[in-house]
């Protein structure tokens, strides 16, 4: 891009700049498969506009299940929506609605690793989607909350009946949620915040 | 109807591999980023949620037009990952951006927080707080 015009890049609107107080950010993953409601859900509780970064990837780095053409021969580029929570003056979170794409994820460098936690959003009309997703988690050790994505056509099924299918330990909370609500997303994100806490006191009496 | 069965994971015994060697697409830049930051030099390692503040107010006029562009977006503290989107940079650039800058202390750098094997009760419980105002 032509930085001699930088006078006019806009940045953020006086309202979404950060105090300069603010000291430390943390972060939170939302993952899940392709339009599962992860974007729906960073821009219902973002205090900002969602907004995109991207990466780049070389085609050598695309595999055989790719939508892109085949003959290809430029970068791909790879958009990761995030948002933002400012928690008090000192602190703030920011949420990352991870690339439907799974192998895209590790473009972002550390995005797990040092992510607090991270959502699950499951529709249960692709239940297997998000299969290999928890799989990771689970293998990375990031702690994760599932979340069921009500679409209005989408199988009923008893949320014990889910974790038992989606194998999931008893205490992983699983809940149902509409993204489209920010009250609803807010508290799947306060059900991530209760269960990392008492992972954290579980941690302090071993 | 029955839903599909899954089988739950365990954790990885060693730390996953790097993407390169996993198979998972080929990065450009697949090193971790590290640049300076804090009064000791000591080297962090870059974060989306590393936050960024410009030291003074106006940028030198040594600064090429891109540092310039990240100067006045940052006078107050912004992201990388704000910063990132902002400068339509990819994240990856952003490191060897801000390398230069930190480098030559145009800006600061705050290390973010990140997850430990003993997480931070306080901090969750802040983090609760702020959530139950939003
Ligand atoms: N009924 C219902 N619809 C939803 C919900 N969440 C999202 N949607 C709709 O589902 C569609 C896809 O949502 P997105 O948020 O774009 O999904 P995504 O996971 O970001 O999709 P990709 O980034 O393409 O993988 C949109 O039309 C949303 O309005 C929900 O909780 N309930
Ligand atoms: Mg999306």
């Amino acid at each position: 891009m032509d930085f001699n015009g930088s006078d006019t890049i806009p940045g953020p609107r006086a309202e979404d700049q950060l105090p300069h107080t603010a000291q430390a950010a943390a972060k939170i993953v939302i993952v899940g498969g392709f339009g599962v409601g992860k974007t729906t859900m960073v821009g219902s509780v973002s205090e900002i506009t969602p907004l995109t970064t991207e990466e780049t990837m070389t085609q050598a780095g695309i595999g055989v299940d790719d939508n892109f053409g085949s003959a290809s021969k430029t970068a791909t580029t790879v958009a990761m929506d995030f948002g933002r929570i400012s928690i008090t003056e000192q602190l703030v979170l920011y949420l990352f609605g991870t690339p439907g794409q799974q192998r895209f994820w590790f473009l972002w460098n550390g995005l797990f690793e040092g992510a607090l936690g991270a959502v699950v959003l499951v529709d249960t009309r692709r239940l297997e989607v998000s299969f290999d997703v928890m799989g990771r988690l689970e293998e990375r050790g990031v702690p994760f909350v599932v979340a069921i994505n009500t679409f209005p056509d989408a199988p009923r099924y008893d949320i014990e009946e889910l974790r038992t299918a989606l194998d999931l330990t008893p205490d992983i909370p699983i809940m149902e949620c509409d993204a489209r609500r920010r009250a609803s997303s807010r508290d799947v994100l306060m059900t991530l915040m209760r269960f990392l806490h008492s992972l954290a006191m579980q941690g302090a009496h071993t | 109807m029955t839903p599909p069965q899954r089988q739950r994971r365990s954790p990885a015994p060693e730390p996953p591999p790097q993407p390169a060697q996993e198979g998972e697409g080929k990065v450009r830049n697949p090193e971790r980023m590290y640049v300076v930051a804090g009064p000791d030099g000591e080297r962090a390692e870059l974060d989306l949620v590393t936050l960024i503040v410009a030291r003074a107010a106006d940028p030198p006029p040594s600064a090429s037009p891109e540092q310039a562009a990240l100067l006045r977006l940052c006078a107050a503290p912004l992201s990388v990952a704000e910063l990132s989107a902002y400068l339509h940079l990819p994240f990856s650039a952003m490191g060897v951006l801000l390398t230069e800058m930190l480098t030559a202390e145009l800006v600061q750098a705050r290390a973010p927080i990140v997850r430990k094997a003993r997480s931070d009760r306080s901090l969750l419980e802040a983090v609760m707080n702020g959530l139950q105002r939003l």
